[in-house]
């Protein structure tokens, strides 16, 4: 099987409102940004290109075909969506170039989530018969899985507000993020509760942005004379929708595609964690196993900035990163989709 | 110069189809209406509420539908102080994941509450149902502490 590489990946800054800067407008610097990271031109110098965005944050049905006005798309070129983050995205390019389709593709996903209220456009994601009729929004639901496990003596909500600090401090350190600051557990423990048991830190803010990634088989990559980080395993597995048939106090199905993935073949010297609220990086982090030696979310994760259907292949480019600088050598990816951790991927990356 | 004809067609918009909730979900809703409220056996035997249609871990399509009780227990709640507009109440009130009596699974639906301090884990709640039923989930139009 070929071997595939990240070569390239460029994110916008996480920002609280866009403004009048639309979807094209969000996704076009970020692509020109890596381009040039690449060498490239534009979409015609690679062999495929897959976009993740949602419809119902623009309200409009096929509104991601608008973000293609962003790649220049004449003549022709092989392209394809998911509507979904744009992790999937990339799952999707990789098979596309296992199956020997393409040698090369441009992943993108884009969000513009300021403009409706993201909570509640979320619950639409739902049980069409039995929750989507409710109403019932996506922070509601975290905070029913949060109180499982404060209830069930799992987390503290000092362990929630730990998480938090380390997010803000970490992403001092993320020239892109939203919220960061020397923010000490102490302070967020001080904040009234928002949604009890959730207080508004333990959320991750609502933002707006666009990321993209270029991946290449190893031999296209050397061709290009880049730097570039293996894709040595990807896999990704979903719960049921019925909520009350999970255990929310854990995630089976990250572990299962960890596992997959190949997560066990060697350390796990950093992990970006897509856990959109703070007891969810406790979950997925003991869901994995992870210890001491892997330092969780150094960008500060999404809490510091959530793009949505970006945010996931933004992890996978944040461990990239971290691989060619040469600061580690190995290193997973998660990103989720669904109510409280219902969809869950992993990629697992290794120094060439 | 007259004025042309304005030409004028009547467009209504709707859908030229109807929706069947099948054997199982219509089964449910059509049992809310009637102010009941059943689950379904899984494969495990366990009584799932609101019922499902196939097994999430077997795949199996189920079909054995029991009679649950119209009070539970909260397994968690959400204490929402601030309503949202389309939330179906305007007051504070709370998601929970509730129990019934004869049920394995809990279900999500809203409870009524004074204040947060007023719910708690373990809490029993019974069902109020719409003046109304028309077959949908919100039927029930909440819970409320008994």
């Amino acid at each position: 099987m070929k071997e595939i590489a990240i070569v390239g990946f460029q994110q916008s800054n996480s920002v609280s409102d866009a403004g009048a800067v639309n979807e094209v407008e969000m996704i076009m610097p970020v692509l020109s940004r890596i381009f040039q990271q690449v060498g490239i031109n534009n979409a015609q110098d690679v062999g495929f290109v897959c976009s993740g965005s949602c419809d119902y944050l623009q309200g409009a049905a096929f509104a991601f075909v608008a973000g293609v006005d962003a790649l220049g798309a004449v003549p022709p070129i092989k392209e394809s969506h998911v509507e979904m983050d744009a992790a999937w995205a990339l799952y999707e390019s990789i098979l596309k170039i296992r199956m020997g389709h393409a040698d090369s593709a441009l992943i993108y996903g884009f969000g513009k989530s300021s403009p409706g209220e993201l909570p509640i456009v979320m619950s639409q994601q739902l049980d069409p018969y039995y929750l989507a009729p409710l109403w019932v929004d996506s922070i509601s639901l975290a905070a029913l899985q949060a109180r499982l496990m404060l209830d069930q003596g799992l987390i503290t909500e000092r362990d929630m507000a730990e998480v938090v600090s380390q997010s803000r401090r970490n992403a001092m350190n993320n020239p892109h993020a939203q919220l960061a600051g020397d923010v000490a557990p102490d302070d967020v423990l001080a904040q009234e509760m928002y949604l009890s048991p959730l207080r508004k830190a333990d959320i991750c803010p609502v933002s707006d942005g666009a990321s993209a990634m270029i991946i290449a088989t190893v031999e296209k990559a050397k061709e290009w004379g880049l730097p570039y980080a293996i894709i040595s395993g990807i896999d990704h597995c979903i719960e049921t929708h019925n909520l009350g048939m999970r255990d929310l106090t854990d995630s089976v199905s990250t572990r299962t595609a960890a596992k997959r993935a190949g997560m066990g073949a060697g350390p796990v010297e950093v992990a970006e964690l897509y856990a959109p609220f703070s007891h969810q990086e406790i979950i997925l982090s003991r869901a994995l196993g992870l210890g001491d030696e892997t330092l969780i979310n150094p960008s500060g994760g999404v809490l510091a900035g959530n793009l949505m259907m970006a945010s996931g292949l933004s992890r996978i480019g944040e461990v990239f990163n971290r691989i060619v600088s040469g600061e580690v050598q190995r290193g997973i990816a998660h990103a989720t989709s669904g109510p409280c951790l219902q969809h869950n991927l992993v990629t697992v990356l290794e120094k060439a | 110069m007259s004025q042309p004809e304005v030409l004028n067609q009547a467009f209504e918009l709707g859908y030229t189809y109807t929706r069947s909730t099948g054997p199982v979900i219509g089964r449910f809703l059509t049992e809310l209406r009637n102010r009941n409220i059943v689950g379904i056996k899984a494969s495990d035997g366990r009584v799932v509420v609101p019922p499902m249609e196939y097994d999430p871990n077997t795949a199996e399509e189920l079909s054995e539908f029991v009679d649950v009780g119209q009070q539970g227990e909260i397994v968690s709640f959400a204490w929402v102080k601030e309503p949202r507009e389309a939330h179906p109440m305007d007051v504070p009130f709370a998601w929970a994941m509730i129990k019934l009596d004869g049920a394995d699974v809990p279900m999500i639906h809203c409870v009524a509450a004074p204040s947060e301090d007023a719910i708690a884990t373990g809490a029993r709640v019974q069902v109020v149902w719409a003046d109304e039923t028309i077959g949908y989930i919100t039927d029930i139009r909440c819970f409320e502490l008994v």
